[in-house]
């Protein structure tokens, strides 16, 4: 797998599989970054578990906080990781632990560990990293071009019609479209430099 | 490993625009529409509080003009784009976004006249201090900087006389000072040039010119790169703040790459109001989709008028970055090798009376102060666009009183020809 760049079927596909995602690092603080993308996917129907030791006894839209991935107590398929590349190794390793394993393990954009990668993809998990699943559904549905972002892709189809909550929009067929070469560059020399 | 990617043309036709999902139809509707109805109140609540990607009120988005934006975003190789009522206004939203009262940007001197102006005056009022920087020195923009620049604008094709500008060097120097290089790349349009490519943080647009390309429709578009960290200091709190006209969102954090072009939308043309209209926008993506096709004819009509009048007795001299011999003809091969675009001046040995003798003369060129028609154009800066600037501010950018300017079209050559060479012997 090349994480410098996913191919959009890759993506697609993870997204339209996955129905659980738990949400490590997820904040009830409602302009949080977290909180953001944790309401967008629930609104599309994912079924959405925060996990945050710090907020145990609260809830985030309905949703009870879990303490860790293992006190969840049922399967999973994927582990959205919102916390910075530092944190990210003893999340997977505590991932690998569970049982069912998890499908996926996605890593939130500025987030990359390329040791926890290679550990996850070699029990057989998917790896996303340095991507955020609200801007890919969003970019892969061509809903971020209602605020005119560059979705990279093109498509002669006609989409599903929207209505909320719906998920089969991802299903459109669509080829790679412009490239954002400058800001990947820029974005990789942030990072060298960190 | 990704799909291969597309070419310009391609994604001239096709970026941004798919088939509407309700009825099929296969040209982008023009949503004439001030409003869309919320599925409930939840929704609303999200999309008011951007926790949601959608559509709420034209002046802050729209469908038609979305599709425009995402086309400018993947021709320019941008992130996201935001387009605006015109390219006047395009460059207030972005200063906007930079500048607090009693800050500094620094601008090349050689630009449209009107951006002169609005340097020069308005943006005054708001307490926005320009400085000027000649572009064919590059240490007069090192020199600029002080700790209260916020900025850098230059034009990549400079209107009126077409010069073209080191686009990588003032880069370097906007890197340097860790401030956003801005590049008004009207003249070039992105089939040209693609100054994001160069270093530029951010592109704008007056969409009025080759773009939309008909002389139709005022459109601006403001193109964000994506390649600026806005939160490394707190030098541009509109995107690294939390933001209280958003309950404390960080604009950045939450944007990532594409923070300034969401910065503009909810704090800059929301506030501010610009909007473009959607048929401008619709009339504006028709024009994009025969962008190459226009620009090669462009510039090969260019080119052609450019060698006529500079073998012309009755002609001084002729500014077109596209003759070998002209001072910027080796910035034009880096910059705009496909051509270096359709607007470029000359004078006349006749002086001021010649120049305004040719323009009552000419019987195909239209007299008027536009610039990337399809029909061909000309004025006399001097007395117009650039009347406003005193004798040494006209010469400094371009538009000395014997100098006439051009805007070539799509006709024939020839016939183009024919006109200038009957309006110089008349
Ligand atoms: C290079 C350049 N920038 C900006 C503008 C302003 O654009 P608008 O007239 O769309 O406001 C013009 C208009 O002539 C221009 O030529």
């Amino acid at each position: 797998m090349n994480h410098d760049n996913y191919d959009d079927n890759y993506i697609r596909g993870i997204l339209n599989s996955v129905k659980s995602i738990a949400m490590v690092g997820a904040s009830p603080v409602n302009v949080r970054p977290s909180y953001f993308a944790f309401k967008y996917l629930a609104q599309r129907g994912y079924d959405m578990i925060p996990v945050n030791p710090g907020h145990v006894g609260k809830s985030l839209l309905g949703k009870p906080f879990v303490a860790s991935l293992s006190e969840i107590g049922r399967p999973v398929d994927m582990i959205d990781i919102f916390r910075s590349s530092a944190h990210i190794m003893p999340v997977v390793d505590e991932a690998l632990t569970l049982s069912p394993l998890p499908k996926v393990i996605w890593m939130q954009l500025g987030a990359r560990d390329d040791a926890a990668a290679a550990k996850a993809e070699a029990a057989g998990l998917k790896v996303v990293m340095n991507r955020c699943p609200k801007i890919e559904y969003g970019r892969l549905s061509s809903e971020i071009s209602w605020m005119g972002v560059n979705s990279r892709t093109l498509s002669s189809k006609r989409a599903p019609i929207p209505t909320q909550g719906m998920r089969l929009s991802l299903n459109r067929m669509s080829v790679g479209g412009a490239a954002t070469t400058a800001s990947d560059r820029a974005a990789k020399n942030k990072n060298q430099l960190m | 490993m990704t799909d291969r990617l597309p070419g310009f043309s391609t994604l001239a036709v096709h970026a941004g625009a798919q088939p509407d999902p309700t009825t099929g139809a296969r040209v982008t509707p023009i949503y004439q529409t001030t409003s869309f109805v919320f599925n409930d109140a939840d929704h609303a609540a999200s999309l008011f509080g951007l926790q949601a990607f959608g559509n709420i009120y034209t002046r802050i988005g729209n469908p038609t003009t979305a599709v425009l934006e995402e086309r400018m975003a993947a021709l320019e190789g941008g992130t996201a784009a935001l387009a605006v009522a015109s390219g006047h206004a395009a460059q207030v939203v972005v200063l906007q976004q930079l500048l607090m009262p009693g800050d500094e940007f620094i601008a090349a001197r050689k630009l449209y006249g009107g951006s002169i102006n609005q340097f020069t005056h308005a943006f005054k009022s708001f307490g926005w201090n320009v400085a000027w920087a000649d572009p064919d020195d590059i240490a007069s923009f090192e020199r600029a900087v002080t700790p209260r620049t916020k900025a850098i604008f230059i034009e990549s094709i400079a209107n009126p006389a077409g010069s073209i500008t080191d686009i990588e060097a003032i880069a370097e120097v906007a890197r340097k000072a860790g401030v956003p290089l801005i590049v008004d790349n009207t003249l070039a349009t992105p089939y040209l040039t693609k100054p994001i490519d160069h270093g530029a943080d951010i592109v704008v647009h007056s969409l009025t010119k080759f773009l939309g390309g008909h002389g139709n429709s005022l459109g601006g578009i403001i193109v964000d790169g994506g390649t600026f960290d806005w939160s490394k200091d707190n030098k541009y709190p509109m995107l690294s703040e939390p933001r209280p006209e958003y309950h404390g969102i960080r604009i950045q954090e939450t944007f990532g790459n594409f923070a300034f072009a969401i910065a503009c939308r909810v704090l800059g043309l929301r506030d501010l109001g610009p909007a473009l209209s959607p048929f401008n926008a619709f009339m504006i993506l028709t024009g994009i989709e025969t962008l190459p096709l226009r620009m090669q004819k462009h510039c090969e009509n260019a080119k052609a008028v450019a060698e006529f009048l500079a073998g012309h007795p009755a002609v001084a001299a002729v500014n077109y970055a596209g003759l070998a011999s002209d001072k910027y003809n080796k910035l034009a091969r880096k910059y705009a090798p496909k051509g270096a675009g359709a607007v470029f001046t000359f004078s006349l040995r006749g002086g001021y009376d010649a120049g305004v003798n040719l323009v009552s003369n000419l019987k195909l060129f239209s007299h008027l102060a536009n610039v990337g028609d399809t029909r061909s154009l000309v004025i006399h800066p001097a007395s117009t666009t650039h009347s406003q600037l005193d004798d040494a501010a006209k010469i400094r950018s371009g538009a000395a009183p014997d100098v006439v300017r051009l805007s070539i079209g799509i006709e024939d050559k020839e016939d183009l020809i024919a006109d200038l060479e009957q309006a110089l012997s008349a």
